[in-house]
């Protein structure tokens, strides 16, 4: 089965269509890169995917369900992690843990062992019972990563989650996202990092609204003839974004 | 007095002398010194929690250091504060325009803070400007990003400021705007501005005359883009094969690995001395690896940087 399927999936307000009939669908397992411009509809679809934000037309099912009328189900299957939105900072890392756990229904037992699991895994085990808000960024970001994944979802969306961090934090972040992806778990992830578009086994690029690209990276860099994924993204979203 | 000399050429623009700041038990910057020329365009380039910020915010007079000094177009950032804040122009990380006054409105509240109008410097700003022009009624909040951006810098330079100085301008901004954000950068520099702008994308770096690269509070290293490239001095080798993930785990175990990357399409492998291509290439076939590509390359400047970082 298939992870992600959208058929033509639209959304307007009012008269501003900002995602225009956009197919694609994501396989099981896979690490799916969903590029474009700022503004150009990554988040509006996004969070139609997540159940968040009802179509205007077209079709879609996440892990199976339908997000017109199984939105509920979807959010049970899901992970999700962003920059801005991910833990909360008065909490201690524990908290953080047995909070997210307790929102997707784990019971006790599952729960001790995965916070367990999840400290150790992430040697913060010197500052489990610390604020969050005193971890380095980079921790956080592991921490948020491990916490979307704590219900063993079917897919996780991960919205530019490494902004801003240091490069070799930003390479462990990666090597996570390899290691969930590894174990079956399905990656759908946005970035403006260009090198990182080339860490995915596929990658779509949206302009205005539609896609206008979706190949694995080395398929698109011979299909515009140039050798980085930079490349292939100035040449498809240059010109149009400052309209 | 410790550390490195500083060059005290009263015709530098920015000369920063050993300048620290504490945030409680945070020692968000400790004992940095650098020097930038007049003219310049010079990139302070870290990741977030570097200290970029707040070394901003001490040189365009909105901090006091702890210790050290410094001075800004031969002003210090100190005892001058007043004359200092007429002559630089200074673009905060975070969006801080009036979103609910027009582009036009807030352009003239900026310009007529510092005395003067837009008509006077218009010729500064216009190349940005026209690109706002058809939007100059929209509130600045209803603004896309990338518009945005061009109004914060338009409104940094409404007083034709000696230094300006930019904040992660392109932080969370796409490829596309970056690359057009920094066109618009190199034609300021070309009309003698002096620019000081921190960024985290390593590959901007090389847009800049010099750079620092900042991690912890702490100056990693000052020279030219080229300069910081040649700072790395070990063995390093791109490397690709059919299963990357595989590849990854299996060059980490390998005798000869200092470390192992991922760096867009390719890994780069640093190795000890005297490890061959020829070598790496028969560990791989060992292993089973299929379409396996190892070439020698130079280091790029992140590279360099997570080299310094290791250190």
């Amino acid at each position: 089965m298939k992870a992600v399927v959208t058929n033509k999936l639209t959304k307007k307000f009012g008269d501003f269509v900002a995602t225009n009939e956009i197919t694609f669908d994501v396989a099981q397992g896979e690490i799916f890169g969903f590029l474009g411009a700022n503004g150009a509809g990554k988040t509006t679809a996004m969070r139609m995917l997540c159940g968040l934000l009802k179509p205007t037309s077209g079709e879609a099912t996440v892990a199976g369900f339908d997000v017109y009328k199984q939105s509920e189900q979807i959010k049970q299957v899901i992970g999700y992690m962003s920059q801005k939105f991910s833990l909360y900072d008065d909490l201690t890392v524990r908290e953080n843990i047995r909070f997210y756990g307790g929102i997707y229904g784990l019971n006790r037992t599952n729960l001790k062992a995965k916070s367990d699991a999840i400290i150790q895994q992430l040697g913060l085990g010197s500052v489990a019972d610390k604020l969050t808000v005193s971890l380095p960024l980079g921790w956080k970001q592991r921490l948020a990563f491990s916490v979307a994944l704590i219900h063993d979802p079917k897919v996780v969306f991960l919205d530019e989650p490494t902004g801003g961090v240091d490069p070799i934090t930003r390479r462990q972040f990666w090597d996570m996202i390899y290691e969930a992806a590894h174990r079956g778990t399905t990656i759908f992830v946005t970035t403006h990092y260009m090198d990182e578009a080339e860490y995915c086994n596929r990658v779509s690029i949206m302009v205005d609204g539609r896609i206008k690209a979706l190949d694995t990276p080395g398929a698109l860099k011979q299909q515009f003839g140039t050798d980085s994924m930079d490349g292939v993204f100035q040449i498809l979203a240059r010109g149009t974004s400052t309209k | 007095m410790t550390g490195q000399a500083v060059n005290n050429n009263p015709m530098d623009a920015i000369i920063i002398d050993h300048l620290s700041k504490a945030f409680g038990d945070t020692r968000a910057v400790q004992d940095v010194s650098l020097t930038v020329r007049e003219g310049e365009l010079f990139g302070l380039i870290g990741p977030d929690g570097a200290g970029k910020t707040t070394l901003f915010k001490m040189l365009v007079t909105l901090l006091l250091p702890d210790a050290g000094r410094a001075t800004v177009a031969g002003r210090d950032v100190v005892r001058d504060f007043r004359a200092l804040r007429t002559m630089v122009g200074y673009m905060p990380g975070r969006f801080s325009l009036y979103p609910d006054l027009s582009v036009e409105e807030n352009l003239s509240f900026f310009a007529t803070v510092f005395g003067t109008t837009i008509e006077v410097n218009y010729d500064l700003i216009r190349e940005i400007y026209v690109q706002l022009e058809p939007f100059k009624k929209r509130r600045a909040g209803a603004l896309s990003g990338g518009m945005k951006q061009k109004l914060a810098l338009c409104c940094a330079l409404i007083h034709k400021p000696a230094v300006l100085f930019l904040d992660e301008p392109t932080t969370g901004v796409d490829a596309v705007s970056r690359r057009e954000f920094w066109e618009m950068l190199q034609t300021l520099k070309k009309r003698g501005l002096t620019i000081l702008v921190s960024t985290p994308y390593m590959d901007e770096a090389g847009q800049c005359d010099r750079i620092a690269l900042m991690q912890n509070g702490r100056i990693l290293a000052i020279d030219t883009p080229e300069g910081v490239e040649h700072l790395f001095r070990k063995p390093l080798f791109a490397v690709k094969a059919s299963d990357t993930y595989q590849l990854i785990q299996d060059l980490r175990k390998a005798p000869f690995t200092v470390t192992c990357y991922a760096f867009g399409e390719f890994l780069h492998l640093t190795t000890k001395e005297g490890v061959s291509a020829a070598s790496i290439q028969q560990y791989l076939i060992e292993k089973q690896h299929s379409n396996v590509v190892i070439k020698p390359i130079e280091a790029g400047i992140e590279d360099s940087f997570m080299a310094l970082m290791e250190q």
